[in-house]
């Protein structure tokens, strides 16, 4: 993938090492209930890691917490050594909602660029340049909350991709995506780690974590239950939990609890 | 009966003719309730803003002055206003009293609690949905004010209509301090109360015509804001 600013504001070389990624004793409670609970792993550069794990498992809030949005209860992230604070303006992360401002399509990306000091003359042409590689160039001046489910989505990844971010936060970001447009996403997230860009991403879809991920990181309940290269994990996963994730019966299981 | 007729085909003769009288009056009316309202809006949306952003000690109660303030009746602010402005009053010196500046910053103190307490639950909830999205940006408390306050501009516009509204309609605090002097300080409003009083009923019933026109077309103008925003902003 070609650089695309060379204006040296997001140039990576000024970007310090942000891997690797280690965690200690992560906790998250809200009122007496540990929504993530004493949670540690260290995650390298050069791997993308999936996320992985049934509903309300913490997949969303575990990123949040990364990505400095959630202040931990306890415990410690460092990202190559860093706080996660100053972390922060070498990520991007593409929600599992979209936040979308109301404004046009090139207007929420072209915002995000303004945000993270891009000079104005630079914009036209990295928006241009974002909206082609998700195929919404023809909506540029949508406004962005009249674009579909799936087009939103790929709006926020265009808006994440234009900040050139060392690392990129994807939560469940083909979740409204139809199969070409999933398609187009893997092989953004294929460009992207090519070149550098450390990508940890959450799913639920099995297929997807099977052709994305290098490693799997499980959780179920707040709980980190199994951190494995991604063959041995979809090979022989180690915990009962994951074993009926893979197997599909947690999902025929809450299936059924809603039918009862 | 009769007389009421009489009196409708005068006022509406006044109106058709464009009576001079009638003209300063309407014209004097929208000037003072368009300045008033203009500096309540400078600045009562960048306090709504900064209550809505920012954290400071007294804040509840200061959220809660605010909503009560939203119900101020204009008699009482024509009353301190005046105490303020009189002769013997601390502002005194100024001359301000019976003059059109009094009467732009009796509607300006009425309508800024009014812009100040809405644009101030608008931008909480747009800062409640934009919270995480900004500050994964990286968006400074600053940058992120002027960002609620651009993207609530539709329903930040609907509120500074009805402050106007409220403006243009209340007699009570004008009438106090502007005096209702010929030519000089008399509004629609003003007129209105004093003219049928003294029996002038057309001149008031086609301010009465006027008067609720204008209401009618800012309600409109609101709906209409209102409807176009939420199609293409959602
Ligand atoms: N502010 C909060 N207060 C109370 N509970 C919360 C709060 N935020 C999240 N939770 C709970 O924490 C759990 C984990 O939430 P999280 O959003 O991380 O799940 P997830 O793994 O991303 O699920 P999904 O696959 O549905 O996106 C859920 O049960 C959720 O209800
Ligand atoms: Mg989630």
């Amino acid at each position: 993938m070609r650089p695309l600013t060379g204006t040296g504001a997001l140039s990576q070389e000024l970007a310090p090492q942000l891997l690797p990624l280690e965690v200690e004793d992560l906790e998250y409670r809200v009122g007496g209930n540990s929504l993530i609970d004493r949670v540690g792993f260290r995650i390298r550069a050069g791997q993308r890691t999936v996320i992985l794990g049934p509903n309300g498992a913490g997949k969303s809030l575990l990123l949040q917490l990364c990505h400095g949005l959630l202040q931990p209860t306890a415990g410690r992230i460092l990202w190559g050594g860093m706080a996660v604070a100053a972390a922060q303006r070498w990520q991007a992360m593409m929600f599992q909602r979209p936040v979308l401002l109301r404004r046009s399509a090139a207007a929420n990306i072209a915002y995000a660029l303004s945000v993270r000091g891009i000079r104005r003359a630079a914009r036209p042409a990295l928006v241009a340049a974002g909206l082609e590689r998700v195929g919404l160039a023809h909506l540029a001046a949508r406004p962005a909350r009249t674009l579909s489910g799936g087009e939103q989505q790929r709006l926020a990844l265009a808006r994440a991709w234009v900040l050139e971010p060392r690392v990129l936060l994807l939560d469940e970001p083909a979740a409204h995506l139809d199969p070409a447009a999933t398609y187009d996403l893997e092989r953004l997230i294929d460009a992207m780690h090519a070149v550098g860009t450390k990508i940890i991403m959450t799913t639920h879809d099995l297929g997807q974590a099977r052709r994305v991920a290098d490693e799997i990181l499980f959780f179920s309940r707040g709980r980190l239950l199994e951190h494995a290269p991604a063959a041995e994990f979809f090979a022989r996963p180690r915990s009962e939990e994951a074993a009926a994730f893979i197997e599909g019966r947690l999902f025929r299981g809450a299936e059924s609890a809603i039918s009862r | 009966m009769i007389e009421i007729g009489a009196a409708f085909s005068t006022a509406i003769e006044l109106m058709l003719h464009l009576d001079h009288d009638l003209g300063e009056i309407v014209l004097l009316s929208l000037t003072i309730s368009l300045v008033g309202t203009a500096a309540a809006a400078l600045c009562g949306l960048p306090l709504g803003a900064a209550a809505a952003l920012y954290r400071f000690p007294g804040r509840g109660a200061v959220l809660v002055m605010l909503n009560a303030m939203m119900g101020l009746p204009p008699v009482v602010v024509g009353l301190v206003i005046y105490l303020l402005v009189s002769r013997a009053g601390p502002l005194g010196s100024f001359g301000l009293l019976f003059t059109p500046t009094a009467m732009v910053v009796a509607q300006a103190v009425l309508v800024l609690p009014i812009v100040t307490a809405l644009t101030q639950q608008i931008v909480a909830d747009l800062a409640e949905e934009y919270d995480l999205q900004l500050r994964s940006l990286g968006t400074s408390r600053h940058r992120a004010m002027l960002t609620l306050l651009w993207d609530g501009r539709y329903q930040l516009f609907t509120v500074v209509l009805a402050g106007f509204g409220r403006a243009a309609a209340e007699v009570g605090a004008v009438i106090i301090v502007g005096g209702n002097i010929n030519h000089y300080t008399r509004v629609m409003t003003t007129t209105i109360a004093l003219e049928t009083s003294k029996g002038d009923i057309p001149l008031a019933l086609a301010l009465s015509m006027i008067l609720i026109t204008l209401s009618l077309g800012v309600n409109v103008v609101a709906l209409g804001v209102r409807g176009a925003a939420r199609r293409y902003y959602g």
